[in-house]
């Protein structure tokens, strides 16, 4: 299978992507922020970083690059599209997922490993997971408290589509597990078909027990189980 | 040509922590009666368009397609000749 890897100017984890995908072996490409067909990929990673400097609001240049009209065409072909921090950031500015980010309740950038809980298993994102499992990967953002509104919060509650929550060591949903002011806790999200998938932590930065954690893999190795079933 | 002044806020009910550091640091400096400080964005665009309308119809698109976030922001904005 093959992964591309989104290039915009100013991100800055898409090297990290790169590693992560050919550390579990697979065949992974850049692909810069002009180009216009990705039909030979299987699944589209939008890396974190700084996309246009974060300028007016994470992710509002990048979302009108020419690159997205591609990776909407993919996603609405069924493609698997994951979005990592700023790379979520972008997809909500596109409208591909519901919501938008503002900045951290504390006003701080926070970078560091949290605790998250999966809600939802059954997802091409997190199908080796089991229900409640609780994944340590870190975060690093000044934007990543989500917001919803009310309905449409009822509404992804009803759809399942909550896929992970800040939570505890234990797996508690607590005000304290939550690092950014996150509405419900949220720190991943997929659409209703359930082929985008946007979260603010990094799986890419958790592959090795070397970096602290190898808990991203799981998520890296859902991806890749998801298209080889489907091949 | 016309200028036109864009201010854009966060939506009532969204918490504005930028806006509450600034009340506070007000408030440390001695201003007891501030309530309530919310911030936002103030944008000056110059147009090389006449007529009113069109550059109503225009700013208002610019703002809804890109110069704010219905989600969790509002705009107005005034043109001035």
């Amino acid at each position: 299978m093959k992964f591309g890897v989104i290039v915009f100017p100013g991100s800055n984890c898409d090297m990290d992507c790169y590693y992560a995908v050919q550390f579990l072996g697979e065949n992974v490409s850049y692909v810069w922020h002009q180009e216009t067909n990705l039909f030979s990929y299987d699944c589209l990673i939008l890396p974190g970083g700084f996309s246009y400097g974060d300028y007016l609001r994470t992710g509002s240049i990048a979302h009108l690059s020419p690159v997205m009209e591609a990776v909407k065409k993919f996603a609405l072909e069924g493609g698997l599209v994951i979005g990592i921090c700023n790379g979520f950031q972008i997809l909500l500015e596109s409208g591909l997922l519901p919501g938008a980010m503002l900045r951290n309740k504390s006003l701080k950038f926070i970078c560091r490993y949290v605790y998250l809980r999966v809600e939802n298993p059954e997802t091409p994102f997190t199908k080796l997971a089991k229900k409640g499992q609780i994944l340590k990967i870190p975060i690093a953002h000044y934007e990543g408290n989500y917001y919803a509104p009310p309905e449409v919060v009822t509404q992804l509650k009803a759809n399942n589509q909550i896929v992970l929550r800040y939570c505890d060591e234990k797996g508690n949903i607590t005000e304290e597990a939550n690092p950014n002011g996150s509405i419900e806790n949220i720190a991943g999200i997929i659409n209703e078909r359930g082929n985008i998938f946007g979260l603010m932590p990094h799986p890419e930065r958790s592959v090795e027990p070397l970096l602290g954690s190898s808990d991203g893999k799981i998520i890296l190795k859902s991806i890749i189980e998801s298209v080889k079933a489907k091949i | 040509m016309a200028k036109v002044k864009v201010f854009i806020t966060l939506k009532e009910g969204i918490l504005d922590p930028q806006g509450q550091t600034v009340a506070k640091a007000l408030e440390n400096l001695g201003y007891q009666g501030v309530q309530d400080v919310r911030i936002g964005k103030y944008i000056v665009i110059e147009m090389d368009e006449e007529k009113e309308e069109e550059i109503e119809k225009q700013v208002k698109s610019m703002c809804d397609r890109l110069l704010a976030n219905p989600v969790i922001e509002d705009y107005f904005f005034e043109i001035e000749d």
